[in-house]
């Protein structure tokens, strides 16, 4: 049995289909006994990753075509070749020599930018493959998945969800990563089982038969029909929560918006249909930007704003603007020298650098509600002052954007978040953000994933703080960070003032069970329980036992 | 030596597909082609890294050169390449 942090409370099994990381050099690579043996050696590769993306690429339909042929034309690139085997006939082993020249190339063109910086995946995708064939490893990349997969990798990177075929996912384990990484939340869009920061993931064989348990963060290898009846027996509860499609709210009828996270317009599709939820919390529109060499066109943005509103006519719709930088790099807005990108220009701060990245953003939106009659809500991330949230509700007025307001997830905020909400109509609490920067803890760090919990008293205390500026304003606070996806803590968050939550969609029918069962009294002390405790650990743990018993015992505490 | 110098004619400059075109013809025509601009140090023009990493804009002039017996055709094909745009679908 193996340990990690569950993502959501799913659970499945299926086989292990294992994801290759990119190979890196031998820590004690040896230099080649016959320089010129090696050289040969590294030619070949060459030859055989181009030759294998070539045969790829005649099997492929539409833009991979053309992506592939690029890639095998650098594979074939004879300066790129040419110093390599240099280095290797001077006496430096093959795949350092080959990581020097590629990285020469690369930094050469991230310092171009633009249409160059955006060669660096297929520079750095030839150099994964030239070195997995040297090193006679497997090469690099998501598999073809032909049946239901149990997904393991050391961690996904965004590129590597996007190739992969989620159909046939049915669940993921990574070796690393923390409950607030890229792969967690992905998984908790789809609602796909995910367990994080698995220690000795990487061990499974391909083909082992696994069952993942997200609730309980725990990976069984070749688990017995019991747990396989559990399973099906916990699916067949959830079901029969999901069929409640009523409003969110308390016990004693105050009202606590139940929303949905969505990043396309499929998403939308997807999470508007029937009326499970009550509108979007967050629409994540930097999904339409990311892999894109340029910034897509007003036309372009417009067309998948108003497909996103008309999912949900009639109901609220709050468009969050580019959120790019830091673990979400854009080739036409990131700053390639940042050291410290999760500090650097991101979100908001972009209009610093690329002004006009927002102008359009903000133009399209306007355009989208001019065309469907729907009203989007309009917030900005990675805000930190009142300043910064005066300029932009003055810029999205401008536009015609009726409902203005913003993200509050720099801790700055949540401590001046009644100035804030003098400049604006609403805010949303990013509670993962939020944790990163008052806990100073880099979000992609699996191993300091204690200190980003989100029970951390710190974090609960910023929450607290900006729900009390949303009541005393008499204006919308709401929580869009996975926060809002736990029933255990939605009912402390709903406890603390906080009017809406928005989440992974398959998240909402037991946070609505958690949250109906308790009177806002009630919540409210399951929170002031929380507060009072000295550590992440303590919090959870005195909120369970402050909750209704039966809640409990249906939440499987 | 002989020379060519030519103005880029594909929109997008010497990148993506003109680039590709560019110097897979060069490399077809097994002569060794250098390609320069104003001020920089010429590069092998069958490269297609190198080619691109002068970043070489719609408009801009570019010198070709070559040595050997097929030097003058060779180049007389490359320039005319360069003078085409090659954004254009065949």
């Amino acid at each position: 049995m193996l340990h990690g942090s569950g993502v959501g409370r799913g659970a499945a099994i299926g086989p292990v289909v294992r994801v290759a990381p990119a190979p890196v050099a031998p820590e004690r690579e040896e230099a080649p006994a016959d320089p010129a043996e090696a050289a040969e050696r590294t030619v070949a590769a060459f030859d055989a990753v181009a030759a294998g993306l070539r045969r790829q690429a005649e099997t492929s339909e539409g833009p991979a075509v053309a992506v592939l042929q690029a890639t095998a034309q650098m594979a074939q690139d004879r300066a790129l070749r040419k110093q390599t085997v240099a280095r290797i006939e001077g006496g430096e082993p093959p795949v350092a020599a080959l990581d020097a020249v590629v990285g020469g190339f690369v930094d050469m063109f991230t310092k171009a930018g633009g249409m160059l910086a955006e060669r660096v995946t297929d520079l750095r995708s030839v150099r994964d493959r030239v070195a997995a064939e040297l090193l006679g490893v497997p090469a690099p990349g998501v598999p073809e998945l032909t049946g239901p997969s149990v997904i393991v990798a050391e961690d996904l990177a965004p590129a590597d969800t996007a190739a992969l075929d989620l159909r046939h996912v049915v669940a993921i384990v990574t070796e690393l990563g923390g409950t607030t990484s890229h792969t967690a939340i992905i998984a908790a869009q789809r609602a796909i089982p995910c367990v994080v920061g698995v220690a000795g993931a990487l061990d499974l064989a391909e083909g082992t038969v696994v069952a993942v348990d997200a609730a309980a963060g725990t990976v069984e290898v070749d688990p017995s029909e019991d747990v396989a009846h559990g399973f099906a027996e916990r699916d067949r509860v959830a079901r029969t929560l999901a069929e409640d499609t009523s409003p969110g709210r308390t016990a004693d009828g105050v009202p606590v918006a139940l929303l949905a996270n969505i990043g396309t317009a499929a998403d939308a599709a997807r999470a508007g249909a029937g009326s499970a939820v009550e509108g979007v919390g967050l629409f994540r529109t930097e999904v339409l930007f990311l892999d894109r060499a340029t910034a897509p066109t007003r036309e372009e943005q417009a067309e998948v704003y108003a497909e996103v509103l008309r999912s949900f006519a009639g109901r609220k719709v709050v468009v969050r603007t580019l959120d790019a930088g830091a673990d979400k790099p854009l080739a036409f807005a990131t700053q390639p020298d940042e050291e410290n990108p999760a500090l650097g220009v991101r979100g908001y701060r972009l209009v610093r650098t690329v002004p006009e990245l927002l102008d359009t953003q903000l133009a399209a939106l306007a355009d989208a509600q001019a065309a469907t009659g729907e009203h989007p809500w309009v917030m900005a991330p990675m805000v930190s002052t009142p300043v910064e949230a005066r300029d932009f509700a003055a810029a999205a007025r401008r536009h015609g954007l009726t409902t203005v307001g913003v993200m509050v997830e720099v801790p700055a905020a949540a401590l001046r978040a009644e100035a804030i909400l003098a400049e604006v109509d609403f805010v949303s609490m990013g509670t993962n953000d939020l944790a990163q920067y008052v806990m100073a803890t880099d979000r992609l760090r699996g191993e300091l994933s204690d200190l980003l919990d989100r029970w951390q008293p710190a974090v609960l205390d910023l929450v607290a703080a900006t729900a009390r500026a949303g009541a005393a304003a008499g204006k919308p606070a709401g929580v869009c960070g996975e926060s809002a996806a736990d029933p255990v803590m939605a009912v402390v968050l709903a406890g603390l003032g906080v009017t809406s939550l928005s989440m992974s969609a398959g998240a909402v029918p037991l946070v609505r069970y958690a949250l109906a069962q308790h009177t806002a009294a009630q919540a409210a002390d399951v929170a002031l329980a929380a507060l009072a405790a000295s550590s992440a650990p303590e919090a959870y743990a005195a909120a369970c036992r402050a909750l209704r018993p039966e809640v409990a015992t249906v939440l499987g505490l | 030596m002989p020379t060519r110098t030519v103005a880029v004619a594909s929109r997008s400059g010497l990148h993506a597909r003109p680039a590709s075109i560019f110097t897979q013809a060069a490399a077809d025509s097994g002569v060794d082609v250098t390609i320069a601009t104003d001020g920089d140090d010429a590069v092998d023009a069958a490269s297609i890294l190198l080619v691109m990493s002068l970043g070489v804009p719609h408009g801009q002039e570019v010198t070709l050169s070559a040595d050997g017996p097929d030097a003058d055709r060779v180049l007389d094909e490359l320039a005319a390449l360069l003078a085409t745009d090659l954004d254009e679908e065949p």
